[in-house]
This record gives C-alpha cells, structure tokens and sequence, in this order.
C-alpha cells in the first residue's frame, strides 16, 4: 500500500529518492507500524521529536504500536520551535 | 544593580527633557520593561483616555538585563494605551536600540502631551534634545534612519523612529529600530504619531553595571551554555527562523487561511522556511541569504532576505533589491495564508514595505484577507477601491493594498483602520478575526483549544505572544499537552501568561524560552539586580503584572464580555485537518480560567488576589 512521507527541516535530507518538495510516496506493508517505518527511512530517533500522523501527534512511546494504513500522511520534524 | 535608576521626562508640549530618579519601589515589585512601565501608566494616565489625544503617554522601556551580557539581553518595550483596541498597548522589539539606550544611562522615556510640529528626541548619553525633523517628516523609516545620522555625523546613532503609516494615523502602525526590528503590534506608532515625535536617537558609551559581576558572569555563562545546547535555540531558530512553523501548523490544521475560511493552506509550503532555502527557478538564488541577531543574542533567529530583481513587485524600484529583514512565521502567515497568497517574493516585498513605512504585518495581513472577503461577497463595492481588485490569491492586490497602506493614500486608508473596523463599516462585523480589536495572529483556535483562551483573555488583544501555549500544545515543549482537549488548558495559560510577563519585563527575548525556563533566568536576574530573585517571586511579579494590567483594562470600560472569540471561530467548524468538524470550546475553559486566576465568575479580580499580589 501506498503512504506519504513528510520530512522538514533538518530532517529533508532523508527523504527518498523521487521526493518533490518536502513530501514522498511510499510503499509499505500492510501491517507495517509507525516506528518500523522510521527505521526504514534512517531517521536518527533522537531528531524525530514531532510525529504527525494525518495531522495528529503520536508520542513516542506509541509509534511501535501505530499501525499505518493506506493513505496514511506521516510528517516528521526534529525539535524546532518558532513564535 | 543593572537599573540605571534613571528615567528621562520629555514634556513635548513645552519641549523639555528632565531627568527623574527610577522609583525603586516599583522597580523590585514590577522589575522593569513591560511591567514597570505599565506601573508608570497606570498611574499616570486616566484609563479611559483618547488614546491619540496629549493625555496619553508613550513611554520607551528597558529591562535590568538590557544592555548586559546576558544573551538576548537587548531588548525594550513601548507601552501605552492603544489605539487598535483601547486596552493597555505594550510591544517588544530586539536590534540594538534598547541596549544603546541603557548604554546612555536610561532605564526609560516617558514622552508626555503633543508637539505643535514634528520633531525628534537626540540623547547621547546624560544630554537629551528636542530637534525639528520638519524635513523627516513624510520620509520612510529607512530615509529617517540615514538622514539622522547624516546630521549628527554618527555614523553609531541607534534609531527608533515612524514610518508613513504612523504618521497618518494608520491604527496599527509600530515603531521600528535598526532598520528591521520593530514594536511592530498594538499601533504605539500612531501614538507617537499623533505626539508628533518622528525618532528617537541614541548613542551611550556608559555601559551598564550589574550587582554581583562574578555572580552574574557565571550565571550568563550557564545560560549560554544551555542555548548552545538546546536543538531548537542552537540549530532550529538559526537555521530555519520561526518560520520552520508554517508546515508544522499547517499540517496541525490549524494555520487560518482566507481569512479563517479554511484552516489548511494548499500554498504552505511555497511560503515555507524550506522554500526559503532553496533556489528560485527565476534567478537560480535562494531568497533567504543569512541569519542575523539582535544585541547580544547568541540564537539568531533573524532572517536576512534578498528578492529576485525581476518580480513584478519589485521591478525597476532599487531600494528592494538590498538585503534587508526577510520572513518571520507570523509575517509569512498573515501576508501569506490569511490573504491566500503563495507567492514568497511578493511576501517578501511587503515585509519590507510594512519596515519601510512602520506597520504590524500580522495586522495588515489579516486586514487584507478580511477586506478581500467582503470584497468577493460583494460588501465592499468594486467602485470604492480606485480599481483595487481584491481577490483571495491576488498577489498584485496584496502588494498594491499593502503600498496604499503604507503611505495612507486611498483605499489604503481603509486598510489602515484595522479589520474590526473595516468589518463594521461594511456591515459585516463578524468577519473581522480580532479579540477587543487586534488580529489573531497564525494559530487557528478550532485546530489549537488552549491558544483560544490565551487570544481571549490576552491583555492586548488577540495574541501569542503573551502566552504561547503553542509550545505545549503543538511543539512539546516542555511538555506535550493534546491540542483539541479543553481540560487543563486554563492553568496552562495561566502558567505561560505570568512566565512571559517576568521574560518581558527582564530585558531579554522570548525565545530565550524555548531552552530556558524561570529557573535558568532567576539567576541572571538576582546577579545583576541584587537582592534575592527566587523563581517563585518572579512568577508572582509575572502574576502581578498581568493582574495590573487587567485592571487597567477593567478601569478602560473593557468586561467579561470582551474575553471572547469571533463568531466564525465559535461556530463555523473547521473543514479539515484533525480539527475537522470542531469549533473553539471557550465556554468550558473561561469559567476555569478566571477561577485559576483567582477572580470572578465576572473576570474581575477579586480583593483576596488583589491582596495577594499588593495590588
Ligand atoms: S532570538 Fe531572534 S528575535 Fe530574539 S533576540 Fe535573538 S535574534 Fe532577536
């Protein structure tokens, strides 16, 4: 199944090849969780400090057990701040 | 102590500058800046004053950390009543005028009644003169800067002066300092407009002492330390400016596009700090060039910015085509998502226009959405706007509106009054996305519940700045609160109010925050201030402050009833994004709030708080 993949600032550099903008289309498994997909994309964990998936936060104590569906947009910062 | 303990009087009406001694009392109750100078307004001006007329006054302030080595230490405040909403005004600006104004030997200026004709305040050092700036006057920010220091041939002269719009009254004109760094919200320009008072020059060589030098050294170094390690204050704000947020807020669902209509926008990212980075196709360079800093700041969020020579905006007029101040988060929002405008160039002109001519861009932004919606609904006729087509998206509109504004000629003069009154003229009062008059700035409520209660409740109108739940609710920092529960929000922007008000009153930047809390910063104070400065005396100054400032609004005529939302935030759902469907939910975090505060069920503080705080 297909997801998106959003990586901003910092974090831009690991987008896969084929990535317009900041964003990706990638394949996964079906059963395939949040955490699994991080590992795959080589995010370093420690700069993966805002996870959204469709918009919403998912904690980090709660990305192993988040399943991705189809359609799924994942964003993912490091820690920035702004005002 | 790093107070000068001495303020400076200028009596514009009889043209005279005297000095004053600080009153010390105040100093340790209010610290200085923001609360110290709100102490010296509300006991010098009559809440319900005309804000424009000679009985207000407009007053300059430090804080005991300007001037110092403490990081961020440069900042001032401008205070006054305002004339956007009424209430209690106070704006903060960096750059290195307040720095330059301690160096001098000043805590604050007091400006009093109203010139019959323009002039500029010059101080260099203990010497401070009234001067003619008939010749300034009509000139930009930018010219007022380079004519002064012509003048005096110091090249070294810190100014501080208005722009077009503060002269003709535009509502929500600021003050700007070094060319780009400005007390940009809650119109203190117009005030100095109406004053009559064009500049104020500074050049001090007396430096600034602090009580315990040692103390104090080691206290600065520990906070530096701690901002060179936090990734938000040594590798985010440098690298990415605030405007790192547009994506993150509009991913979130909550960056108000169309003036609300939407609270997604489809051009984010061309407007982003990641769009910043990158080549234009047109010219093959990025539009950001640098980061810069304000005095003794080592986070430099600032972004230097340089258009492409050939965008409409900017062809065959040179004076755009230097380098100068670039997009901050909020002016990329408002001048961007709020009239639904993606074209980064053209922000970036009108950034520079709203430093060249003095105006709050967070409140020209959102005016101009607010005009282009009764201009698509048929409120505002095609007829009264001298050919203005003002449509969602029109980037030329945007541009041609913002000029007009600028320099308060035709429909520009409309803009000029703010959307609250727009709205009102053109018969659609609800349209104007302000709290007691001012603009929301680039957080969506229905999408962000908590930053609801703070634009609400904001002593200056509608504002992020006095109490940035934001961090919490979106950014987890310091901790992560769920944004679209209403439960724990009022402590949360209790919490974050009486914090900022002691930041605010110190002299150094809120950003400053992202890695420090009270607790980093007590100890800078005590060192420089003398006198012991625990955490808990400085949250309850913070306390202190915002509860003085409340009754300074109470005493103005404002109520309860001004502690609310537009309509369009309380009733219209959002239509995408996780707040889909949801509206702000006020009425169940007000009541909370006013508790936690220790006031009324009518927001009214009661005598047990007032006592409490020795007020
Ligand atoms: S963090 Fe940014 S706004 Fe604050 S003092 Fe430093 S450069 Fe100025």
């Amino acid at each position: 199944m297909l997801v998106t993949v959003k990586l901003f600032a910092s974090l831009t550099r690991f987008l896969p090849a084929g990535a317009s903008g900041n964003e990706a289309r990638v394949e996964v498994e079906q059963t395939m969780s949040l955490e699994s997909l991080i590992a795959r994309l080589g995010l370093p964990h420690e700069q993966c400090h805002l996870v959204l998936v469709n918009g919403a936060y998912i904690e980090p104590s709660r990305r192993a057990v988040v399943v991705l569906r189809p359609e799924d947009v994942i964003a993912v910062w490091p820690n920035v701040a702004g005002g | 102590m790093s107070w000068t303990r001495k303020l400076l009087r200028v009596d514009l009406d009889a043209r005279t500058c005297g000095a004053e001694p600080l009153n010390m009392e105040w100093a340790e109750r209010y610290i200085g800046q923001r609360g110290l100078a709100s102490k010296y307004l509300s006991e010098e001006v009559d809440p319900k004053v005309d804000p424009l007329s000679p009985a207000n006054k407009l007053i300059f302030a430090t804080g005991p950390l300007t001037g110092t080595a403490a990081s961020t230490g440069g900042r001032y405040s401008v205070v006054t009543k305002g004339p956007l909403t009424g209430t209690i005004a106070c704006s903060n600006s960096g750059g290195f005028f307040g720095a330059e104004l301690k160096f001098a030997g000043w805590d604050m200026i007091i400006f009093e009644g109203r010139s019959e004709e323009p002039l500029y305040l010059c101080i260099e050092n203990d010497r401070a003169q009234l001067l003619p700036a008939a010749e300034l006057w009509g000139r930009s920010v930018w010219e007022t800067e380079a004519l002064i220091r012509k003048r005096h041939g110091d090249p070294q002269l810190r100014i501080a002066s208005i722009g077009r719009a503060g002269e003709t009254g535009c509502l929500f004109a600021g003050v700007v300092n070094d060319l780009h760094r400005a007390a940009g919200r809650t119109g203190v320009g117009a005030v100095m407009g109406a004053k009559n008072l064009k500049a104020v020059a500074v050049r001090g060589t007396l430096g600034v002492k602090v009580a315990d030098p040692k103390a104090f050294m080691a206290a600065v170094a520990e906070g530096k330390a701690k901002l060179a390690t936090n990734p938000v204050t040594s590798q985010g704000l440098p690298t990415y400016g605030t405007q790192v947020l547009v994506n993150v807020i509009n991913e979130a669902g909550a960056f108000p596009t169309r003036n609300g209509r939407d609270v997604q926008f489809e051009g984010a990212r061309r407007i982003s700090a990641e769009a910043m980075h990158e080549k234009r196709p047109t010219d093959g360079k990025p539009n950001l060039l640098r980061n810069g800093a304000c005095f003794g700041c080592t986070i430099a969020c600032g972004r230097i910015s340089q258009i492409d020579r050939g965008h409409f905006s900017v062809k065959d007029k040179p004076r755009y085509w230097e380098p100068s101040g670039g997009l901050e988060y909020e002016a990329a929002w408002a001048l961007g998502a709020a009239t639904g405008v993606d074209d980064l160039e053209a922000l970036t002109y009108v950034n520079y226009l709203c430093n060249e001519h003095g105006m709050d861009p967070i409140t020209l932004g959102a005016t101009i959405g607010a005009a282009m919606e009764l201009y698509e609904i048929g409120a505002i006729p095609a007829n009264e706007t001298g050919g203005l087509k003002l449509t969602f998206g029109s980037a030329e509109a945007l541009c041609k509106a913002a000029e007009l504004c600028g320099t308060g000629e035709g429909f520009g003069r409309e803009i000029a009054l703010g959307s609250k009154r727009l709205c009102e003229k053109y018969g659609h009062p609800d349209l104007s996305m302000t709290v007691k008059g001012q603009e929301f700035p680039a957080y969506d409520p229905r999408g962000i519940q908590g930053i609801g209660l703070e634009y609400a409740t904001s002593n200056r109108g509608a504002c992020h700045v006095r109490g940035y739940t934001i961090s919490s609710e979106i950014l987890a920092t310091p901790v992560k609160t769920d944004p679209l529960v209403t439960e724990g929000k009022a402590e949360l922007c209790k919490a974050f109010q009486d914090a900022t008000a002691v930041v605010d009153s110190a002299g150094i930047c809120l950003f400053s925050t992202f890695a420090w809390g009270i607790p980093d910063i007590a100890p800078q104070i005590e060192a420089a201030c003398g006198g012991k400065w625990p955490v808990e005396r400085l949250i309850e100054t913070g306390e202190r402050i915002w509860n003085l400032e409340r009754k300074f609004n109470l005493a103005a005529g404002f109520s309860a009833k001004d502690d609310t939302l537009p309509k369009r935030i309380l009733k219209e759902a959002a239509k995408t994004g996780p707040a889909k469907g949801k509206v702000n939910r006020l009425h169940e975090m007000l009541p909370e709030y006013y508790k936690a505060r220790g006031w009324t069920a009518d927001g009214i503080p009661s005598n047990r708080t007032l006592e409490r705080l020795a007020l």
